[in-house]
């Protein structure tokens, strides 16, 4: 399986090394390298690149690439889906996963691993049994480290691992129980020039933050159970009560994790909460070219839209814009032609716009494509789909935890072609 | 070398043995200096009693070695720490051998001890740590101790240690492969393991040691399916995809005759039917009627993997959902495939490494089975901001899905990504629309126009492309399209991409013909720039110049000469050679003249056109979701996967063995030993297999007294498992035909009375069936024949009116399964006239029963679909009556209750043309001629919803008007009904329990 681990930043510095078998020279990175070259943009390595005797498959995130080599035949998901957990699970004990931070914890890090993999098979993923074996670096416990010589490695083997809940660490104890839950949902869209939505879907995640003493058994019910078209659990979820009742049952793991992913289908109408009205045009003759857009609500269900942003990558033709928006900032980088604008709430009495024009490269002719404008938006409380949470119980504990629950709407892949 | 530098930019260096630096940072600072005096200082702290200095000390050489510095000569002094106290320190300590031991191999023994004695250490954690440290470090000399290790630790009473020891099983494999079949009895140990922890584990040891011993799955077969949804993740990746390979080898392709599987179960229950009619005398031929044909049956073992595995499509885990969509896309039968389509879409959703890898896939996958992504289509829309190898791909899926009915949007879409900055993805767009014009002939003119007109845009990568394609098209009709090929000449003053000019020349050369003034004049022009262009550009020269020699060698007979003598001192040799080649063709000469005789033939022989594939259509030749299928080039340790067998191996050989039950008859033993392998939904599945085509179970259904009862059984079997499927929704197929049997048992008991009148037929049905054995080959068909016809008919009196669109719909429903013998195809008339009178006498009795069996429940809810000021008086509930549809057994009936609250008469109240997703289906309710004021009407309608909640939208009209209405199911009106007796209820009962 895993043969071992690359971590390279950005400029091409391996800064990390981990071998779970024999050691593969790091000058198997070399093709790496040259893919990446030959990609030009990060984004559009290969996943996966054959060499002579290897493999490397590898996952971009966070400017840094984590590039494992392997051997052997292995389905490709499950190594990237693997290294993604890695990155999870950084980002879990650090609070970031960057190049600074790992570097900072290289021995956690590196102790993190080698529970992770067993000669290159996962061993333990869990973020809530690798915390037992490992506890995550806390100022305090440094000092208390430094100054009483304990250690941050646990010697008893995590109960988790051995019991049928093996997500759940046991003697969780907490003075104040709560439990939280997010939903949230991002709406993917594509509109077409004219306004009308070409596909719309909502892709929605429930995240928990659940601090609760002991096992609870906690039951999750919506008022519409139906709307959630295709849904994928996290493994503490019982799957036959779902099909049955369409009641999510399940003891969670302890802290935060993804109790749910779903997916409201295109087939449903998605509502659209904000429309852009744009007009952009280039003058065949003259240099300048005219620039003007709109962002409005439309199905808020009487919310405000605020942390709006647009963004645009317009064409290489354009060498300046001078705009001016109503409201908000708005920035032209004439290197690599991407205007954006933060616009903020938007106030449905006065529509925030952006005007202005454009400055051209003098004597080309004028760009034949059309720039794409990216949207982002946040609209507090409201699930656009409609999803509500009806009900938590829990059993199996005595005490009142105190629940609480919150809706929020986002775009997520929001472009609007003109 | 002197010490001075190396200090300045060594702080940690500076930490004298004395005086330690606590708050020190392992990763940064420059001990990693060349001078390995550096290291004197950590040798000493490694020597100190202090913990904590140790402790620092390590956690510097880790940070060493992650930065992939050499920390080798450290090696004494760390592993003398391996029994340190401070379980940290021994941790890092390990980390440390793990990493040098191979170099160090002597040195590395002095820690052996340790771990033996880490062995039977009380505590699991370090027990298991010892292990994991033990088979890591590669020292050859010490395999016999790891095999001992391994052996003692696969029966730990711990199953975390036997998990460790089934990971160390491939680390000694790869160290000393002569100790395979050794470790092949430990894994064969490993595998009978109950835990969830272990299997995982034990299944890659497998996968690594030996995959082709699959005869050690037999008997853990049942075990890992059942396991399989609480293991870990990664455990169920590995085992899924050996479970893949070995119900290739185990069991029979269920596409392979995908007709026979509907027939089946009916052919048992004719085998019961004949019984009855003849009395006990036709039990042998009865018997001899199954063994003869040898119909496909899923094996039940088959059923359980596919059962076990469908709710992992719901898993969080890519990896695993991957897994599963392999498994179903090379072992379901077709109807079941599409339930992968969703969970393949989500994925898409995913970070773009996964998306990357699904959609190679389901390219591949929708070269095969288009139907089942068509729904998503949408799905694979690109958004500018996709990275360009996820659009080219998308791209990819798009074009294998396009079809007639949705080339329209597939274009239009097309066209705003051609306009995209992304010039690479425009050059794809510009292939995929090439290939959607050659598959789908209608739009060819369509997109020759488009890519005409992308001739004069002004990227010049883009009209060569467009060229290349033109090209390709223009081959399939060329005679039409003289005047685009002018227009190509005319931007061979422009274009300079080397393919797209090669290609023009290319066609203008083939079609001379149409061309004929213009080809030499462009001949002129590459002449003047022959010794400029690129290679391929100057072959196609050269091509042209002799086929225009050929047709038309009074004008262009210098030119050929010409560029003939040009590319005799070429600089390449291909291009040498091409012009001695043709110059020996086409010039007639003393020698050569036997050939140049044929120079018109060769030259000018009609081309066939090409074929525009996906680059996807061979890859299902690797199993789905590999390595190797992503590279489309053999991986090493690829496991093939192999072909179906012809003939299904014996699969009793995973029944596994319980002494106790040995005197049993071995009917009775074979359902006892199921039962714990079945407990939680299928405890009684086991009977099955009397249905099954394996000559044991024939012969134990012969020895029973009467077949009848065998039949009864797997009847009712496929009952539960009709149960089953209801939980997993959008399987209407299967619980369609377990239906149709239970109502076809119904028929049968009946049978018997109209027999007597049924004449010659029924008669005649006698002759057939209680003739020879070799006759009886063919009964069970022809008695088909003459049945099924009747059984749709019984279902149309009901109805009257609609009678004939029911039975169309019931047939298109049930198109996938049936095979086309079974329709009606003018059964002969004598038999269905009687036939048609038993089953007149079938619906009198039919009717009075089933309210007594599934009376409505009382208070069931009225819905509201048309409120009443909304209708402009009319207003309209509806109800699920939960009783069955009389129309189509498919459909669910839902009584609509229409009430005029206004004070003028309603008119034709009708329902429009309805606006239905996929698969679900409308049985209209005939039209209610006039309401008058006041009055109100019920009338009952069928829907088919098709498993699923989403709504049926329709229209009701009025004469006036028209309303948009939907009816909605909640899940609990979903229902079929099922005939069961009230034993079977209660095993059924019993089984609900939910885990």
């Amino acid at each position: 399986m895993i043969h071992s681990l690359f971590l390279i930043n950005s400029s091409g510095d391996i800064f990390l090394e981990k071998h779970w078998k024999s050691v593969v020279s790091r000058s198997v990175c070399d093709y790496f390298f040259e893919a990446q070259e030959r990609a030009t943009e990060a984004e559009n390595v290969p996943p996966v690149i054959p060499t002579p005797h290897h493999y490397l498959l590898s996952v971009y995130r966070h400017k840094i690439f984590f590039v494992a080599v392997i051997q052997t035949e292995v389905p490709p998901l499950f190594v990237i889906e693997f290294l993604h957990r890695v990155v999870d699970t950084f980002q879990d004990y650090f609070g970031v996963c960057s190049e600074p931070v790992i570097k900072d914890n290289v021995v956690v890090v590196y102790e993190v691993l080698e529970e992770m993999l067993d000669n290159g098979f996962p061993l333990a993923t869990e973020s809530n049994i690798l915390k037992e074996l490992i506890k995550p670096p806390t100022i305090l416990r440094t000092v208390v480290n430094t100054i009483t010589g304990s250690t941050n490695v646990g010697d008893q083997l995590p109960t988790g691992q051995l019991s049928v809940v093996p997500w759940r660490r046991t003697g969780v104890k907490y003075t104040n129980n709560e439990a939280y839950f997010d939903v949230i949902e991002e709406i993917d869209a594509i509109i077409d020039k004219s306004g009308s939505t070409i596909t719309a879907e909502i892709q929605g995640v429930i995240d928990a933050c659940v601090k609760l003493t002991g096992m609870p058994d906690l039951t999750l019910s919506f008022m519409n159970p139906r709307l959630l078209d295709d849904v994928s659990f996290h493994p503490c979820v019982r799957f036959k009560r779902w099909e049955s009742e369409r009641i999510l049952s399940f003891i969670p793991p302890d802290g935060n994790f993804r109790l749910l992913s779903y997916h409201v289908s295109a087939q449903n109408l998605v509502a659209i909460p904000v429309y852009v009205k744009h007009s952009i045009s280039f003058r065949d003759s003259s240099s300048l070219g005219r620039f003007e857009i709109t962002v409005g609500p439309k199905q808020t269900m009487g919310k405000t839209v605020e942390g709006v942003t647009v963004a645009s990558q317009m064409p290489r033709g354009v060498l300046n814009m001078s705009l001016t928006p109503s409201q908000g900032t708005h920035a032209f980088d004439p290197v690599t032609k991407m205007l954006s604008w933060d616009v903020g709430k938007i106030n449905p009495q006065k529509l925030p716009s952006l005007k202005g024009t454009m400055s051209l490269q003098a004597g080309a002719s004028k760009p034949d494509e059309n720039p794409t404008i990216n949207l982002q938006f946040k609209i507090q409380q409201l699930a656009i789909s409609g999803l509500k949470v009806n009900r938590l119980d829990m059993y199996g504990e005595k005490y009142k935890p105190f629940k609480g629950i919150k809706y929020m709407t986002k775009a997520g892949k929001f472009q609007v072609r003109t | 070398m002197s010490a001075a530098p190396a200090y300045s930019e060594d702080k940690g260096g500076s930490a004298g043995p004395g005086e330690p630096e606590y708050g020190h940072d392992p990763a940064s600072g420059g001990i990693f200096s060349s001078d390995y005096k550096r290291h004197d200082d950590l040798k000493e702290m490694l020597d100190t009693n202090k913990d904590s200095l140790k402790l620092e000390a390590m956690k510097r050489i880790v940070a060493m070695i992650a930065r992939g510095k050499n920390a080798s000569d450290l090696f004494p002094a760390v592993v003398k720490n391996v029994a340190c106290k401070n379980i940290e320190v021994k941790k890092l300590v390990y980390v440390y051998l793990v990493r040098y031991a191979e170099e160090q191999q002597d040195l590395a023994l002095l820690s052996i001890s340790t771990f033996q004695r880490g062995l039977k250490d009380p505590n699991q954690l370090i027990r298991a740590s010892a292990l994991r440290v033990l088979s890591s470090i590669r020292v050859p000399i010490i395999v016999p101790i790891m095999m001992l290790a391994i052996k003692e630790a696969a029966s730990d009473m711990s199953p975390y240690v036997r998990k460790t020891a089934a990971h160390a099983i491939p680390k000694l494999y790869s160290l000393d492969s002569d100790q395979k079949d050794q470790l092949i009895e430990v894994i064969e140990k490993l595998l009978a393991d109950k835990t969830t922890l272990v299997a995982g584990s034990v299944v890659m040891a497998f996968e690594e040691v030996c995959p082709e011993r699959i005869d050690l799955i037999h008997k853990n077969y049942r075990k890992l399916c059942n396991l399989l949804i609480d293991v870990e993740e990664w455990g169920q990746v590995v085992i899924i995809s050996m479970l893949t390979r070995y119900a290739r080898t185990q069991f029979l392709s269920p596409t392979q005759n995908e007709s026979l599987l509907e027939e089946n179960p009916e052919k048992a229950f004719y085998g019961s039917e004949e019984d009855e009619a003849k009395g006990p005398g036709s039990e042998e031929a009865a018997a001899t009627t199954l063994p003869a044909r040898k119909p496909y049956v899923m094996d039940p073992d088959h059923r359980l993997l596919l059962r076990n595995t469908k709710p992992l499509l719901q898993s969080r885990s890519a990896a695993v959902v991957m897994a599963v969509a392999q498994l179903y896309f090379h072992l379901a039968p077709k109807a079941e495939v599409g339930v992968i389509a969703k969970a393949l879409v989500r994925l898409l959703r995913s970070h773009s490494e996964v998306q990357y890898v699904v959609l190679q896939n389901v390219a591949t996958m929708s070269i095969k089975r288009r139907g089942m992504f068509e729904p998503y289509l949408k799905s694979f829309y690109i958004r500018s901001t996709d990275p360009t190898q996820i659009k080219v791909l998308k791209l990819e899926v798009l074009t294998n899905l396009a079809n007639e009915t949705n080339i329209p949007t597939v274009l239009r879409e097309f066209q705003t990504y051609i306009r995209s900055m992304d010039k690479d993805f425009v050059a794809a767009t510009i292939q995929a629309i090439g290939r959607c014009a050659t598959n789908i002939g209608r739009v060819r003119d369509t997109c020759l126009n488009g890519l005409v007109q992308l001739l004069s845009n002004r990227d010049e990568l883009v009209v060569a492309e467009s060229v290349v394609v033109i090209k390709k098209l223009l081959q399939m009709q060329p005679a039409q399209h003289g005047e685009i090929i002018k227009h190509l000449a005319k931007l061979t003053d422009n274009i300079q991409v080397p393919m797209a000019r090669a290609s023009i020349l290319w066609l203008i050369g083939e079609y001379c013909e149409h061309v004929p003034r213009i080809a030499p004049d462009v001949l002129r022009k590459m002449a003047k720039s022959f010794t400029a262009e690129e290679d391929i550009v100057k072959l196609q020269v050269i091509n042209l110049a002799a086929k225009l020699y050929l047709t038309n060698s009074k004008q262009t007979k210098l030119l050929t000469q010409y560029v003939l003598s040009l590319a005799k001192y070429d600089q390449n040799y291909d291009i040498r050679d091409r012009a001695r080649f043709t110059r020996q063709l086409i010039v007639p000469s003393e020698q050569g003249g036997a050939l140049s005789r044929h120079a018109k033939k060769l030259f000018l022989a009609p081309k066939p056109a090409p074929v525009l594939e996906s680059s996807f259509k061979d890859r299902d030749h690797f199993q789905l979701g590999s390595l190797s299928h992503l590279l489309n080039a053999k991986a090493t340790g690829y496991q093939e996967l192999p072909d179906w067998p012809e003939e299904a191996p014996d699969p009793s050989v995973r029944n596994v063995e319980v002494p106790e039950w040995t005197k049993c008859s071995s009917r009775e033993k074979r359902k006892e030993k199921e039962k714990p392998f079945y407990s939680d939904s299928e405890g009684e599945s086991g009977p099955t297999e009397s249905a099954d085509s394996d000559p044991e179970s024939e012969s134990e259904s012969d020895s029973k007294s009467s077949s009848a009862s065998g039949s009864g059984e797997s009847s009712s079997e496929s009952d539960n498992e009709d149960q089953d499927e209801d939980e997993e929704k959008g399987r209407s197929s299967e619980s369609e035909q377990s239906e149709e049997e239970g109502k076809k048992r119904q028929m049968k008991k009946r049978k018997k009375v109209p027999e007597g009148q049924g004449g010659g037929s029924s008669s005649d049905e006698g002759s057939d069936s209680s003739s020879s054995s070799s006759e009886s080959e063919m009964t069970p068909e022809t008695e088909e024949e003459q049945v099924e016809p009747a059984s749709w008919r019984k279902k149309a009196p009901p109805s009257s009116k609609s009678a004939p669109a029911a039975k169309e719909i019931s047939l298109l429903d049930l198109e996938d399964f049936t095979p086309p013998s079974i329709q009606p195809v003018s059964p002969p008339a004598a038999v269905s006239t009687s036939l048609a009178a038993d089953l007149e006498g079938l619906t009198l009795t039919d009717s009075p029963l089933a309210p007594s069996l599934l009376s409505p429940v009382s208070g069931v809810r009225k819905q509201e679909l048309l409120h009443r000021v909304a209708g402009e008086g009319l207003a309209v509930d509806y109800t699920f009556s939960r009783q069955p549809f009389a129309g189509d057994p498919h459909m669910v009936s839902v009584h609509i209750h229409f009430s005029n609250s206004s004070d003028t008469p309603i008119k034709g109240l009708h329902v429009g043309t309805p606006k239905l997703p996929a698969g679900i289906s409308i049985q209209e309710f005939p039209e209610i001629e006039s309401l008058a004021p006041g009055e109100s009407a019920t009338a009952v309608m069928g829907i088919n919803f098709c498993d699923s909640t989403q709504a049926a939208n329709f229209q009701l009209c009025t004469q006036t008007r028209q309303f948009y209405v939907s009816i909605q199911p909640p899940v609990g009106e979903l229902m079929a009904p099922v005939f069961m007796s009230e034993n079977e209820f209660k095993k059924e009962q019993g089984l609900q329990g939910g885990r």
